[in-house]
C-alpha cells in the first residue's frame, strides 16, 4: 500500500509536469492548428539557461529563491528564443498545410537543439536544485521533495494560466482565435500577435517544465526525449483541450510510475525500463477506442 | 482521340533506352494533332501521354543518361564513395517508400524507422547463421530474405493501418512516432533476435544465385559489385514506384492527399486505399532495412531511432514531394551530406574534426539537415524537384517568362 502510494506521488509529479508540456503543445495547437515538433529544443533551452544563471545568481540566500529566479529568467529567455522562431519560419507559413508547418518545426528543433547541447558539453551539467534528492516524510510516506516542488510550480503556473484565458483580454483574444481565425480578425484581433504569443508561452512553460526535469540528475543531451511524452498526453486528453492537456499529463506521469514499479515483479517479460515506452502504448490502446482522446473535440465532417 | 503511337507499358522496358532510342516513342513526329511544335519539347499533348510512364522525350534521355553514367561510376570511383553510393541507393529505396504514403497518399508517417528496423531483422533472422547466438535460419540467398523483409515489414503496416483510416493529419504523425519509440525498446530487449543493445548483429548477406556478392570477385571488387547490386534494385523499385503513382491505384492515392471526402464521394474505397499505401510503403521500407545493413554487414539496434525517420522526411521533402525523380535526388543529397561535410575543415578551419570541440562537423551535419527542412519548406515546397521545374519552365517558355 505504501509502495502504492508513494508510487503514486512520484507520479504525480513527473505528471505535473508533463502536464506543463502537454498545455503548450495545445496552447500553440489551439492557436495556430500545428504541433510545434520544437518544444523539446525549447525545454533543453530552458534547462540549459536555467543551470547557468542559478550558480551566477547564487547569492541569493533564501532557500530555492534563487533557483525560481533563475527558472523565471530562463522562462523569459526561451520565449525570446520561441518568438523569434515564430517570427522567421512560422509566420510566413500561415494558411500553409499544418503538416509542411509541423514538419518545420521539426527542422527547427535539431538545429536549436544541436546549438544548446553544445553549452551543455559532454556530461550533465547540475541545475542549482537546493533540495536535489533529498526526501522528506510526509503523512508516512517517504517523498522527494523536488516532486513536491514540481507540484506546487505546477500547480501555480496552471492557475495562472487559466487565469489569464478567463479574464485578461488576451486570454479572450486567444480564446476568440482559436475558436474561430477569421471572425476573431474582423473583430479587431491581431491573429499575428496571438500566433507569437503562444509560442511565447509555450516556450516559456517548455523552459520551466525543462528545469524542473532537470533537478534530478542534471541537464544532459537526452533529456530532449522527455517532451515527447507529452505527445502521449495530448493525445489522451485530445489535441484542442487545455483541462485535457493537464489530465492527460498528470495520467501519463501516474501510469508511467507505476508500470516502473511494478512491472518488474508482473511482466518481466516486457524488458527493463519499459515504463519508458509505457504511454505509447497507452496511447495506442486510448486511440483504438477514441480517436479523437477523452476530452479531445471529435472532427465534424460535412460535404 | 490519340493518335500516338502504341506506348510499351512494360516495367523495365524503357529503362535501359539510351539517347539513341527514342523516334519510336510518344514525343516522336507523328502524323496529325500530335505534331511536335519544333524547338519546344516536352509539352504534353493528350491525356495518355501526361500518363506515361517516361512522358517526355527529354525525360526519357535524361533517365538514360543517368543510367549510363551510374553503370561507368564504378570503374572510376573509389571504393570508399562506391560504398556510400550503395548505401545512398538503399536510403532512395526507403525514401521512395515514404514517398508513396506520405508523399502521394498525404499519410503523414514518422514512424519509417521502425518498418525499416522490421525488415532489417526479418532479413537477418533469415540469412543468420543457425548456429550462432542470435536466431538465424541459415537462408542466405538474397532471392529469398528480400521479398520477406519487405512482406514481414508490409504485414506491420497493414496492424498500422486501422488506427492510420480512423486518424487524421497530426494525431497520425503523434502515432506514427509512438511506434518508433515502441519499436525501439522491442529491438533493444529482444536480444535473442537483434544481439541487444550495444552488441547489435550481423546483417543479411548478400548471395545472389549462390554467389556471394560481399566477397570480393576477381573481376569486380567487393564495392563495385554491391554497387552494381543496389543500382539495379533502385531501377527496379523506382520503376515500380513510379508505375504505382501512374495507375488506378496511384490516383487514387493523390486523391485521397488532396481531399479524403470528395475521393470518397467519387467512389474510393478510403481504408483499403490507406491500407494499401501503408502495405507498400513499409513493403519498400522492409527491403529497404534489409538491404541497409548489407552493405557493412553488421548493425545494432539503436540504428532504427527518431532521427532516421526524421531523415527519411528530409529526403522526401527536400527532393519533392510526390516525385520519383525528386525523391531519389533527395535521398541521394541527404546521404551524401555527411561525405560532403567531412570536407569542410579544409575550407573553414574554424569547424573542427573532434567530436569533444565546439563546432564540429558532426554538429555542422545536423545543423544542416535542421536548416535545410526549414528552407526548403519556406522558400521551395516542391524540393529540388520545383527547383528543376522552375529551370525548365523558364527555358521552355523562353523569352516569356511566364
Amino acid at each position: 500500500m505504501e509502495q502504492l502510494l508513494e508510487s503514486l506521488v512520484r507520479g504525480l509529479g513527473t505528471g505535473s509536469v508533463y502536464a506543463l508540456l502537454a498545455l503548450a503543445f495545445v496552447i500553440i495547437y489551439k492557436a495556430t492548428t500545428v504541433i510545434s515538433f520544437a518544444q523539446p529544443a525549447f525545454m533543453l533551452t530552458g534547462a540549459v539557461i536555467t543551470s547557468y544563471v542559478t550558480p551566477a545568481i547564487g547569492v541569493l540566500a533564501i532557500t530555492g529563491l534563487s533557483f525560481f529566479v533563475s527558472v523565471t529568467i530562463a522562462a523569459i529567455l526561451t520565449a525570446g528564443v520561441a518568438l523569434v522562431v515564430e517570427r522567421l519560419a512560422i509566420r510566413p507559413m500561415v494558411g500553409k498545410a499544418v503538416f509542411t508547418v509541423a514538419i518545420i518545426t521539426i527542422g527547427i528543433d535539431i538545429a536549436v537543439r544541436v546549438v544548446v547541447n553544445g553549452f551543455i558539453g559532454l556530461g550533465a551539467r547540475p541545475i542549482g536544485f537546493p533540495w536535489g534528492l533529498d526526501r522528506v516524510e510526509l503523512l508516512g510516506l517517504d517523498v522527494q521533495i523536488r516532486h513536491l516542488v514540481m507540484m506546487g510550480t505546477v500547480a501555480v503556473v496552471v492557475a495562472a494560466l487559466f487565469w489569464f484565458f478567463q479574464r485578461t483580454r488576451w486570454g479572450l483574444a486567444m480564446r476568440a482565435a482559436a475558436f474561430d481565425q477569421e471572425a476573431a480578425m474582423t473583430q479587431g484581433v491581431s491573429v499575428g500577435g496571438v500566433f507569437a504569443l503562444s509560442w511565447g508561452m509555450a516556450g516559456a512553460l517548455a523552459a520551466i517544465a525543462g528545469s524542473l526535469l532537470a533537478t534530478g540528475a542534471g541537464v544532459d543531451r537526452q533529456l530532449w526525449l522527455v517532451a515527447l511524452v507529452a505527445l502521449p498526453a495530448i493525445i489522451l486528453g485530445g489535441l484542442d483541450s487545455l483541462e485535457g492537456a493537464v489530465v492527460g499529463g498528470l495520467a501519463v506521469g501516474v501510469v508511467e510510475s507505476l508500470v516502473g514499479t511494478y512491472q518488474r515483479d508482473f511482466a518481466p517479460w516486457l524488458g527493463d525500463n519499459f515504463a519508458v515506452v509505457s504511454p505509447y502504448v497507452l496511447m495506442l490502446v486510448v486511440l483504438l477506442a477514441k480517436p479523437y482522446g477523452i476530452f479531445g473535440t471529435a472532427e465534424v465532417r460535412r460535404v | 482521340m490519340s493518335t500516338l503511337a502504341p506506348r510499351t507499358d512494360g516495367t523495365g522496358a524503357h529503362a535501359a533506352d539510351g539517347p539513341t532510342a527514342a523516334p519510336a516513342g510518344p514525343a516522336g513526329p507523328s502524323s496529325g494533332r500530335g505534331r511536335s511544335l519544333r524547338g519546344r519539347p516536352g509539352f504534353y499533348r493528350s491525356y495518355e501521354q501526361e500518363l506515361a510512364l517516361f512522358n517526355t522525350r527529354p525525360k526519357r534521355v535524361a533517365v538514360g543518361a543517368v543510367v549510363l553514367v551510374a553503370l561507368v561510376l564504378p570503374f572510376v570511383l573509389e571504393d570508399a564513395l562506391l560504398r556510400t553510393l550503395a548505401v545512398a541507393f538503399v536510403f532512395a529505396i526507403g525514401a521512395l517508400g515514404l514517398n508513396i504514403v506520405t508523399g502521394l497518399a498525404g499519410q503523414v508517417s514518422l514512424g519509417h524507422a521502425f518498418f525499416l528496423g522490421v525488415g532489417a531483422y526479418t532479413a537477418a533472422a533469415i540469412s543468420g547463421d543457425p548456429e550462432g547466438r542470435t536466431i538465424g535460419f541459415g537462408i542466405t540467398e538474397m532471392v529469398v530474405w528480400l521479398p520477406a523483409a519487405g512482406l514481414v515489414a508490409a504485414l506491420f503496416g497493414v496492424l498500422v493501418a486501422p488506427l492510420a483510416t480512423r486518424l487524421r493529419g497530426l494525431y497520425l504523425a503523434i502515432v506514427t512516432l509512438g511506434l518508433v519509440f515502441i519499436g525501439e525498446h522491442v529491438f533493444r530487449e529482444w536480444s535473442d533476435l537483434t544481439g541487444g543493445a550495444g552488441v547489435g548483429r550481423e546483417a543479411a548477406t548478400p548471395v545472389v544465385a549462390g554467389y556471394d556478392l560481399s566477397q570480393g570477385g576477381e573481376a569486380f571488387s567487393r564495392d563495385q559489385q554491391l554497387f552494381f547490386l543496389m543500382f539495379a534494385l533502385l531501377l527496379v523499385f523506382a520503376l515500380a514506384a513510379r508505375n504505382i503513382a501512374r495507375s488506378r491505384l496511384g490516383r487514387a492515392f493523390s486523391a485521397v492527399r488532396d481531399r479524403d471526402m470528395a475521393a470518397e464521394m467519387m467512389g474510393i474505397d478510403l481504408p483499403r486505399t490507406k491500407l494499401l499505401a501503408f502495405a507498400i510503403s513499409s513493403f519498400y521500407a522492409g527491403c529497404a532495412g534489409a538491404l541497409l545493413y548489407s552493405v557493412s554487414g553488421f548493425f545494432d539496434p539503436a540504428s532504427f531511432n527518431l532521427l532516421l525517420s526524421v531523415q527519411f522526411i528530409a529526403m522526401v521533402l527536400i527532393g519533392g514531394a510526390g516525385t520519383v525523380g525528386g525523391t531519389i535526388a533527395g535521398a541521394l543529397f541527404i546521404s551524401l551530406l555527411p561525405t560532403l561535410t567531412r570536407e569542410l575543415p579544409e575550407y573553414i578551419p574554424l569547424i573542427s574534426r573532434q567530436v569533444t570541440e565546439t563546432p564540429n562537423v558532426f554538429q555542422v551535419e545536423q545543423i544542416l539537415y535542421g536548416l535545410l527542412i526549414v528552407a526548403f519548406l519556406l522558400f521551395e515546397p516542391r524540393g529540388l524537384f520545383g527547383i528543376w521545374v522552375r529551370i525548365r519552365t523558364y527555358w521552355k517558355s523562353w523569352p516569356f517568362s511566364y
